[in-house]
């Protein structure tokens, strides 16, 4: 085994070596370094057919018409081109948006701008599993409302929206779907022939493609128009200038490629590892997972060690990369806004590790975690006054805390 | 984030682990901070006749700095006098330890935690303070 074991895949993963072969051919003079949008040479139309075979891999993986492919930088700019996109191109016929509290920050902080332009946002509460309901998106659509924005899979928690049922209303009512999939390509099946979304922002990065590029999904039937973010030289059909990263895009193409091909086998052992992390870890006293077992993707555990303070736990974890909702990893000393908005107590919150299995996680190495994550916790709740109180019966509840 | 080698010291070994009696008249029980907040130490000290520490015992909810915090406060009250006890400053934690500006919270819990545990033990012993009387 080598350490540390990565264990944080919906952070970033690892670019997948036949992803980086593909773009190593993209670089150097011998190779097929040229600018796509040379049209009077060699070179440039090399580079174009290059980038559009990737645009037509990534529309293959979730079924729609490359030309509604458009390169963005990754899924923070595709996120920012669709929200302010849309919102100004539309803003005669309404200034009401919905999206909801545990959405990644690339969406509401571009909500929290359009606000400071004049806007008004609606920010649906998610339930105690971390679902937004079709039911709650119908009951906030007003006369003004211009768009819906909602996540396919949460970044934290793995848990994955009714999309389908939800682009049914908001197609319906006429009102524009954005949805920021960044996690979920090659984790669940995509098929925008059947999903109503008129938006959806896309990344490589999580799926073992290169860091620096994703890419926004606009639709071209109905026709969805968005004002462009960035100007420039024209490319991408007016919406997005740039000269294209002929290797980045050939990177994402073949990410997508493999994940089309391989999705539903990996997905398959991905999810075994985690049931078997899960069951490893079961037995261990006042333990719980956050958000909804049955609507996750299959690489995605947050569990909270009650008594136990995450931070900590990572300190203690040190050859497992993992990730938690704790304060003290944020720089906002805030314990996670996804964790709360689910309902759960602060210390919970703070108590959560994310473990995110992914291609290259293997077996031994979900045993070896199990192991440290019991004797970690084991250590700290010796530790814990919490435990001590928790185990002498007081309800710490109603414990009147010094807080500071 | 980085840590120092001596906050992975205590984080690893951690001294004076463990808790005295609450209703033993010589000890002082203190427990600051929340867990809502991520942090909660109990410090409980040993006092004898003569008012110095004798013995120190903690137990610490809260990350690593925290835990590191309170460590040594059990290792530095130890054979002190509650008077020179009350002097201990959350910046000589913060410096001993090599706190980054983010960690100093919990050198401050920590110099709460000795506070509260010599107010304690005050109480119990029916001194008052001039300072805590004009509290």
């Amino acid at each position: 085994m080598q350490f540390p074991i990565y264990l944080d895949y919906s952070s970033t993963t690892p670019v997948d070596p036949r992803v980086a072969a593909k773009m190593a051919e993209c670089l150097t003079l011998e190779a097929n370094f040229g600018n796509p949008a040379s049209r009077s040479h060699m070179f440039g139309w090399k580079a174009e057919e290059a980038v559009e075979t990737a645009r037509k891999q990534v529309a293959d993986l979730i079924n729609c018409d490359p030309r509604e492919i458009v390169w963005t930088s990754g899924a923070t700019e595709a996120d920012n081109l669709a929200l302010k996109g849309a919102a100004h191109f539309y803003r005669k016929k309404g200034q009401h948006i919905i999206t909801s509290m545990i959405e990644h920050k690339a969406v509401l902080d571009s909500c929290r701008q359009l606000e400071r332009e004049g806007y008004e946002i609606t920010y649906l509460e998610p339930d105690a599993q971390g679902l937004i309901t079709p039911e709650q998106v119908a009951d906030a659509i007003r006369d003004d409302t211009i768009l819906v924005s909602l996540m396919h899979v949460n970044n934290e928690i793995g848990v994955i929206n009714d999309i389908e049922a939800i682009g049914k209303i908001t197609r319906e009512r006429k009102v524009i779907f954005h949805v920021d999939a960044a996690q979920s390509p090659g984790k669940i099946d995509i098929d925008l022939e059947k999903m109503q979304v008129d938006l959806m922002s896309l990344t490589a990065h999580k799926i073992y493609g290169p860091k620096g590029i994703g890419a926004l999904y606009v639709r071209r039937k109905p026709r969805v128009r968005i004002e462009p973010q960035m100007h420039g030289g024209g490319h991408e059909r007016g919406m997005r200038s740039g000269t294209l990263p002929t290797h980045q895009i050939v990177g994402m193409g073949e990410a997508y490629r493999i994940a089309k091909e391989e999705m539903h086998e990996e997905n398959a052992r991905v999810l075994a590892l985690r049931n078997r992390l899960l069951e490893g870890l079961k037995d261990i006293e006042e333990v719980y997972v956050n958000g909804d077992l049955a609507h996750r993707v299959a690489g995605n555990l947050n569990i909270s060690f009650n008594f136990v303070e995450g931070e900590s736990l990572m300190m203690a974890l040190r050859n497992l990369a993992v990730s938690s909702g704790s304060a003290c990893t944020s720089a906002s000393l805030e314990p996670s806004y996804v964790l709360r908005a689910l309902g759960l107590s602060d210390e919970l919150a703070h108590s959560s590790l994310r473990i995110t299995i992914g291609r290259f996680t293997t077996e031994e190495e979900i045993d070896y975690a199990i192991e440290k994550i019991h004797e970690a916790v084991v250590k700290l709740r010796e530790l814990s006054p919490l435990w001590d109180m928790y185990k002498d019966g007081v309800d710490l509840n109603k414990v009147q805390w010094a807080a500071h | 984030m980085a840590y120092s080698d001596k906050v992975i010291d205590h984080y690893e070994n951690p001294r004076n682990v463990g808790k005295f009696d609450d209703d033993d008249n010589s000890v002082g029980t203190g427990m600051v901070g929340a867990p809502a907040c991520g942090d909660v130490m109990r410090l409980q000290i040993k006092v004898n006749d003569d008012g110095v520490i004798e013995d120190a015992r903690f137990k610490t909810y809260g990350c690593g700095s925290a835990i590191a915090s309170s460590s040594l406060l059990t290792e530095w009250v130890k054979g002190r006098s509650l008077d020179e006890a009350t002097t201990i400053r959350n910046k000589d934690i913060a410096e001993e330890l090599q706190l980054p500006p983010v960690k100093i919270h919990c050198s401050v819990l920590a110099e709460d935690a000795i506070k509260a545990a010599i107010a304690d033990i005050k109480r119990k012993r029916g001194i008052t303070d001039v300072a805590e009387a004009a509290e």
